[in-house]
């Protein structure tokens, strides 16, 4: 073990999920041609002015509400100032005395290292409304050494800026946590959560510090990160550095290093604004927020249920497994594909929570992921799904063929019932048929009906098998079994 | 309350201004008057005066989220002393390697 305990905290930009800016009309994009989704308002001309977007404050809202966070219900927006070519106005507006949340926090899952995980709760400094700068490119990369290129079209767009607490002690919980809030932020749908088009970004802080000892080591926060991986590996890199430096009696500077993916280190921030004295003061141009109880209530309304709650009811009140729960409320679309598929679905044994589950579970996510495709896009609709389920319930085609049946759904989109009507696949659950076939089938295999008269119980599969070459697999196999046992011990 | 010549040089930085010395040396009064000003006030009991956010009581002013096109770009770059690829150029502003 380390002689050092880390301590991680992150600091979360979630671009949201709106049509337009935070504080202009202009289009909300991810991807347009350079500075043609701007106005003089987000390129900061003088005499314009800014005015809020309503469905960004319900959209914050409603995070904050999830995070369980204190909501200043009077809130207002601040200017931080600073000087740098894509921040047009030389202020970002921002919120800092009175952010629209304080406090709350996220559960996440910390994997234990043998498959089971344990609850870790890390609680949020503060969430604030903002709006995210400009895009630049810089020197070589644009062709030109000398010169920065800039593009406004992100200029304005709203942004959620989550701060959370330095309550991280390893990277695999500051994974955990990444994992957990991208989640929540989708079930919100707040954010699109698109990390290679920078709609989600974090940024990690990460300090060392001697077993046992109170105060937090110097921090060192690390930007540049556009994956999970990249932050994963950024702290791992980062890390190693500040051991090495402790190790050899050096201080660790306080300083923003930036992660190079092709070199895997981390490099500090050159940059000639070092000067980071932002100089808040409340933004005359935007008049305070006053939330009452009735647009809260209003935005509580809106909320879906959230995925550990979900979780927690697939565990408890549909009895599937934690791992199945966990793979259905991985993502709103799938829970949302498997509820739909159980509705009205009933069956006597009271599996049916566990038949639709096994299904979406192994045969329809194994083809979806394997095509790296999304449920959304599957061609299988939730009531096809069921109704393949239930016409194995009902007898009518074997588990073997609903699999073959269910391999055309995917690809055609086409219902269960009329591919088994055409391809002739019902099963064949006729006794007279059956014993016909059953006695063809002892006759041409006189070694393993010795056999298994001998005791060898195992001779008995070769037996069903023929019997299910023979019907091409469309025979009942509860009804083959008795049979063939009725046929054998005759 | 006077400001050292740090602090105005700090100031005057953080501002984008090129002070000459006569200026930094005028800046430096005049600031530490204002200041000076700011001080007084605090002498006043404020305990029970709300923090004023806003000097108008207006609260809530939000927009629907519609949005519309914008500008265009050749509009949007005529006034930029530079432009490349439908983008403002301007000097290199991360330092090289």
């Amino acid at each position: 073990m380390s002689k050092y305990e880390i301590v991680i905290g992150m600091e979360v930009h979630a671009e949201l999920l709106t049509q337009s800016k935070q504080f202009c009309a202009c289009p909300n994009e991810a991807v347009a041609p350079p500075n043609t989704n701007v106005c003089p308002v987000c390129l900061g001309f003088p005499g314009s002015l800014p005015v809020l977007n309503a469905k960004s404050v319900d959209l914050s809202l409603r995070t904050v509400l999830a995070f369980d966070s204190k909501i200043n219900t009077r809130c207002i927006f601040e200017r931080k100032n600073y000087f740098y070519p894509d921040l047009p106005k030389a202020y970002q507006v921002s919120q800092r005395l009175l952010p629209l949340g304080e406090g709350g926090f996220i559960d996440i899952d910390v994997p234990n290292g043998d498959g089971t995980s344990t609850v870790k709760r890390v609680g949020l400094h503060d969430v604030h409304m903002e709006e995210d700068t400009g895009k630049s490119q810089h020197g070589e990369s644009i062709g030109d050494p000398d010169s920065s290129l800039i593009d406004f079209n992100r200029s304005g767009i709203p942004l959620l800026e989550i701060v959370s607490l330095p309550d991280m002690r390893s990277v695999e919980e500051a994974e955990a946590y990444m994992t957990a809030l991208r989640q929540l932020l989708l079930y919100l749908e707040v954010s699109d959560c698109k990390m290679e088009l920078g709609r989600l970004r974090f940024e990690a802080s990460l300090s060392l510090r001697p077993w046992g000892q109170e105060e937090y080591g110097t921090r060192v926060e690390v930007k540049n990160l556009n994956s999970m991986k990249a932050v994963r590996d950024s702290l791992r890199a980062e890390i190693e550095r500040q051991t090495r430096i402790l190790d050899s009696g050096g201080v660790v500077v306080q300083q923003t290093m930036l992660w190079d993916e092709a070199s895997g280190t981390t490099q500090p921030m050159r940059s000639k604004e070092q000067a980071h004295d932002y100089r808040y003061f409340p933004e005359p141009d935007l008049v305070p927020l006053d939330i009452d109880s009735a647009w809260l209530e209003r935005v509580r309304a809106s909320m879906p249920e959230l995925p550990r709650a979900k979780n927690q009811r697939f565990i408890e009140q549909l009895g599937l497994s934690s791992y199945e729960a966990g793979v259905l409320t991985s993502s709103r679309e799938i829970a949302e594909y498997y509820e739909a598929a159980l509705e009205g679905y009933t069956k006597s044994d009271g599996g049916a929570a566990k038949a639709i589950s096994n299904w979406v579970c192994n045969e329809l996510l194994g083809r979806v992921n394997a095509q790296n495709s999304s449920i959304a896009e599957a061609k299988v609709l939730p009531a096809q799904l069921r109704e393949l389920v239930q016409l194995i319930d009902a007898g009518t085609i074997s588990g073997k063929i609903a699999k073959e049946i269910f391999d055309e759904m995917f690809t055609s989109g086409r219902d269960a019932k009329s591919i088994v009507e055409e391809r002739g696949l019902t099963q064949m659950s006729d006794t007279t048929e059956l014993e016909a076939i059953c006695e063809k089938v002892i006759a041409a295999n006189p070694k393993a009906v010795e056999d298994y008269r001998g005791g060898k119980e195992k001779s008995f599969g070769a037996l069903v098998g023929g019997v299910m070459k023979e019907t091409k697999g469309r025979a009942n196999p509860a009804l083959v079994n008795e049979l063939l046992k009725k046929a054998l011990t005759q | 309350m006077r400001l050292t010549s740090e602090e105005v040089d700090h100031i005057a930085l953080l501002s984008r201004l090129d002070l000459s010395p006569a200026e930094r040396e005028r800046a430096a009064t005049e600031l530490s008057q204002i200041l000076d000003h700011f001080e007084q006030l605090k002498q006043l009991d404020t305990a029970d005066v709300p923090p004023t956010e806003h000097v108008l009581p207006v609260v809530n002013v939000l927009r629907a989220d519609e949005s519309r096109p914008g500008l265009p770009r050749e509009g949007v770059l005529q006034n930029a002393p530079e432009h490349a690829g439908g983008m403002f150029q301007v000097p290199r502003v991360v330092e090289a390697e």
